[in-house]
């Protein structure tokens, strides 16, 4: 294999790694909210991103997630 | 909630899917082959992997030289999770649970885009591993270390593989089935009022004993060291600040706030250390244990009540961003640092009962004492309810459930390394109880030398040096396992970072570590069991169902707090020790757990008429039911005072009749009465736990039996939707997976039904 396509290969394992990281940390929740909303067209205008995560505190708020131990 | 569908005899042709897609599912002969297909590269890496195993565990278990290396303890562990995985899990996978990937899961047929959200089968594992590992199998193997390294090891790797994952698997599969089902739901379903009652009777009592016995360790961590009480009590105004930062600058930069906040938490630890030194400092930061526990049970109701996205939200994004961090640089360290194990394999304790760290005999105690980590019913809790809400395809729940209890098992392993690591003399005066040494270096040392412990010569020196090198005004008595481990990771950590020099910073990071997990658990602890309360309290005064009810919210929450405050405050004063006493009764609790959910799972695996492989589930749960009974049975009848709590409770009681003023490592006649009071009130627990779930096992093996005799029972699960997406179920994608991704990644982008994230 050539020197860039082992560059090119590294780049790409390097975003793929730091996109699920991000993926664990939760962050990429508004993206997902986005793509089904897109997808199933369900009642008109997506929520803001702000509203987004709003919502969703206030969703934990009401449906505790457990911790373990 | 969906349709349910009855009987046991759904034809596999219902499921017919869109012929305008690419296959949904890998085909099943496609697969069988490409898994029986063994070619010679194949072959050579799992003889590979199998003799790289068997010299690590021949290591261990038969040379037991003078030393023993702990990278043996790496390669063992590692090598003989990948032939699980391979092997039994698949077992499973093909005989019992017989997962369907044309079968739509939750995440798709009940698609929200917010809970019910198909998320990457990578990201989930990192997900559900984050929810299920925490401070226990930091904190029970660290215990379990007096009696000798192998004991333990063999515990945890073996029990992972046939019980923790075995039960993590399960209940994720069969919560998936069924929409994401809690284990409490499930259980009323499948063992009816009494069965269901029961279960949920026994999960709100253990949930309030373990997060008391957690708050308890961090409590005996921070007790008299003003650079730990300063900086985990900095994580507060931290976690506040990041979720005004979250709610209100930058909303969903979450991983941006994790970097900020993990800046400021390292500023708190090097603060602490700042603080420490002056005198103002110590003045303010030195706390008795027992105004921490008090901190600890007002900062609970506080932190239960507030919103999530102030307080919880963000400290929880912390906590992940450390664990993942700390776990990974921990792992590496080890096998940079490669530390030396002189713990002999076996230790006179295992047989004799009489340890000094937690009383009890090898059989049963062992396998209560080390419960996270090998086998934890907590996790029924994660594995139903939240992750199957996320998964994308239903083969995927063996990577993710198996497969992420693997991953908590070996951070136990970690954990087992660290505390055998360090000075066998230092281990006992740092773990046994301040009644034993009288919490001073010469009570510890002449206490330490009088075990008799071969090898051992514990000095006085050795003693104040490690405590001045963690930053600390004495290490004596430091029950509960965090420290001890604080010490052990400050060990490696400073052979590969920073030298001794780094000790104390090390030390503090990683009782941060600890105290973060456990904070997290306290606070998602009581608010999961304040819903479980309102809900039955429901069933009498409807009103408490309103969760958005101001009052009935805080009455719970009240109600909560004041049940695991009190056994915290009983166990920070109790003369006997604390920790000693109460540590049997969190492993009892969580294994009794986890004995519930198997016995769940054994009964929906009867009605689906699943007899020939039954023992799968069966196995586990015999022994789990075997292990916390006879414990509980000892726990409640042993005549041995240390182990018993009513024989316990009885001496101390005749002495008091007997008009004696000291009685034990009771001096005082108040101290002797707090110990008749605590034995009685852990004695009762006692009774209470195991007769629940007995009743639970009970109902389930009727259950069983009810099934056996007709040949199946009710199925509960949803009806069977088909599926309209793919992905790979493993973490590497097989050549017939890769194929059909190619498909799917061909397909014009209006007709293919979006992976969401990317």
């Amino acid at each position: 294999m050539a020197v860039p396509q082992v560059l090119h290969r590294a780049r790409d394992t390097m975003r793929e790694l730091a996109w699920v990281f991000r993926g664990v940390m939760g962050e990429n929740a508004y993206q997902t909210y986005l793509d089904h909303h897109e997808r199933t067209h369900a009642g008109g205008l997506p929520m803001t991103e702000r509203e987004f995560w709003r919502d969703k505190t206030d969703r934990q708020d009401a449906n505790p997630e457990g911790r373990c131990c | 909630m969906s349709k349910k569908q009855n009987g046991s005899h759904r034809h596999d042709d219902v499921l017919v899917t869109d012929p305008d897609l690419p296959a949904v599912a890998v085909d099943a002969q496609q697969a069988e082959a490409e898994d029986r297909r063994w070619t010679p590269a194949r072959i050579a890496l799992w003889v590979g992997i199998a003799l790289l195993g068997a010299i690590a565990w021949t290591m261990l278990a038969i040379v037991r030289g003078e030393t023993v290396n702990a990278v043996w303890f790496v390669f063992a562990a590692v090598c003989t999770y990948l032939i699980a995985y391979r092997f039994y899990s698949k077992f499973i996978e093909r005989n019992l649970l017989k997962p369907d990937d044309r079968r739509a899961t939750p995440a798709e047929y009940k698609a929200d885009g917010k809970d019910y959200a198909a998320t990457d089968r990578r990201v989930l594992y990192g997900h559900h591993f984050a929810a299920i590992a925490g401070a226990g199998p930091l904190v029970g193997p660290v215990l379990a270390a007096q009696m000798g390294y192998l004991p333990g090891t063999l515990w945890i790797i073996i029990g992972v593989i046939f019980a923790g994952a075995v039960q993590d698997y399960l209940v994720m599969f069969f919560s998936m089935r069924r929409g994401g089902r809690s284990l409490g739901q499930m259980a009323r379903e499948e063992l009816g009022v009494i069965g269901g009652t029961a279960a949920l009777i026994a999960t709100l009592a253990i949930m309030i004993i373990i997060v008391a016995i957690l708050a308890l360790v961090v409590v005996n961590a921070l007790g008299e060291s003003p650079w730990g009480v300063f900086s985990v009590s900095m994580t507060i105004p931290i976690a506040l600040f990041m979720g005004v930062y979250l709610r209100f600058l930058r909303p969903g930069r979450v991983t941006e706030v994790s970097l900020i906040g993990f800046a400021l938490l390292l500023l708190a630890i090097i603060g602490g250390g700042w603080i420490s030194e002056t005198a103002w400092g110590v003045e303010l930061f030195t706390l008795d244990r027992i105004t921490i526990a008090w901190g600890i049970i007002i900062y609970g109701f506080i932190a239960a009540i507030l919103p999530v996205w102030l307080l919880l939200a963000p400290r929880d994004y912390l906590s992940t961003f450390m664990k993942i961090g700390t776990i990974v640089m921990l792992a590496v360290a080890i096998v940079i640092t490669r530390p030396e194990i002189s713990v002999p394999a076996i230790t006179p304790y295992a047989t004799s009962g009489t340890g000094p760290v937690v009383a009890g005999t090898l059989f049963p105690f062992l396998f209560v004492t080390i419960a996270c980590g090998a086998l934890s019913g907590f996790h029924a809790l994660i594995a139903s309810g939240t992750t199957p809400k996320m998964i994308e395809k239903e083969r995927q729940t063996r990577f993710i459930g198996y497969g992420g209890m693997l991953m908590e098992s070996f951070v136990a392993i970690m954990a087992l390394v660290a505390a055998l690591s360090i000075d066998r003399g230092i281990y006992f005066a740092m773990n046994s109880s301040a009644a034993a040494t009288g919490g001073t270096i010469e009570g510890a040392v002449a206490f330490v030398n009088g075990l008799g412990l071969t090898g051992v010569n514990l000095t006085q020196e050795a003693l104040s040096t490690m405590a001045s090198n963690v930053g600390e005004e004495s290490i004596v008595s430091r029950t509960g396992g965090a420290p001890t481990l604080a010490v052990g990771i400050a060990q490696i950590m400073q052979g590969v970072f920073g030298g001794s020099g780094m000790m104390a910073f090390w030390y503090h990071f990683a009782i941060m570590f600890e105290a973060l997990f456990i904070l997290t658990a306290v606070d998602a602890g009581t608010r999961v069991a304040r819903f479980m309360l309102q809900d039955s309290i429901g069933n009498f005064v409807p009103r408490f169902r309103d969760t958005s009810w101001r009052a009935g919210a805080w009455i719970c929450t009240a109600i909560m707090v004041a049940g695991w405050g009190a056994i915290l405050i009983m166990g920070v004063t109790d003369p006997l020790g604390g920790i000693n006493t109460l540590f049997p009764l969190f492993g009892i609790a969580n294994q009794l757990l986890a004995a519930i959910a198997l016995a769940v799972c054994m009964a929906i695996c009867a009605k689906k008429g699943l007899f020939r492989f039954l023992w799968i589930p069966a196995l586990p749960l015999a022994f789990a039911s075997v292990v916390t009974i006879t414990a509980s049975f000892q726990k409640i009848f042993s005549s041995t005072p240390a182990i018993g709590y009513w024989a316990q409770h009885t001496a101390f009681k005749n002495a008091l009749a007997a008009g004696e003023e000291s009685f034990g490592t009771a001096t005082t006649v108040a101290a002797m009465e707090a110990v008749v009071r605590n034995t009685f009130i852990q004695g009762t627990l006692s009774i209470f736990f195991v007769v629940l779930a007995i009743i639970v096992i009970l109902t389930a093996i009727l259950a069983t039996i009810r099934a056996y005799r007709h040949g199946g029972g009710k199925e509960n699960e949803d009806a069977a939707v088909p599926s309209r997406t793919f992905a790979p179920a493993g973490l590497i994608a097989s050549p017939a997976e890769k194929e059909l991704e190619a498909q799917w990644a061909a397909l014009e982008p209006g007709k293919r039904p979006a992976r969401t994230g990317h």
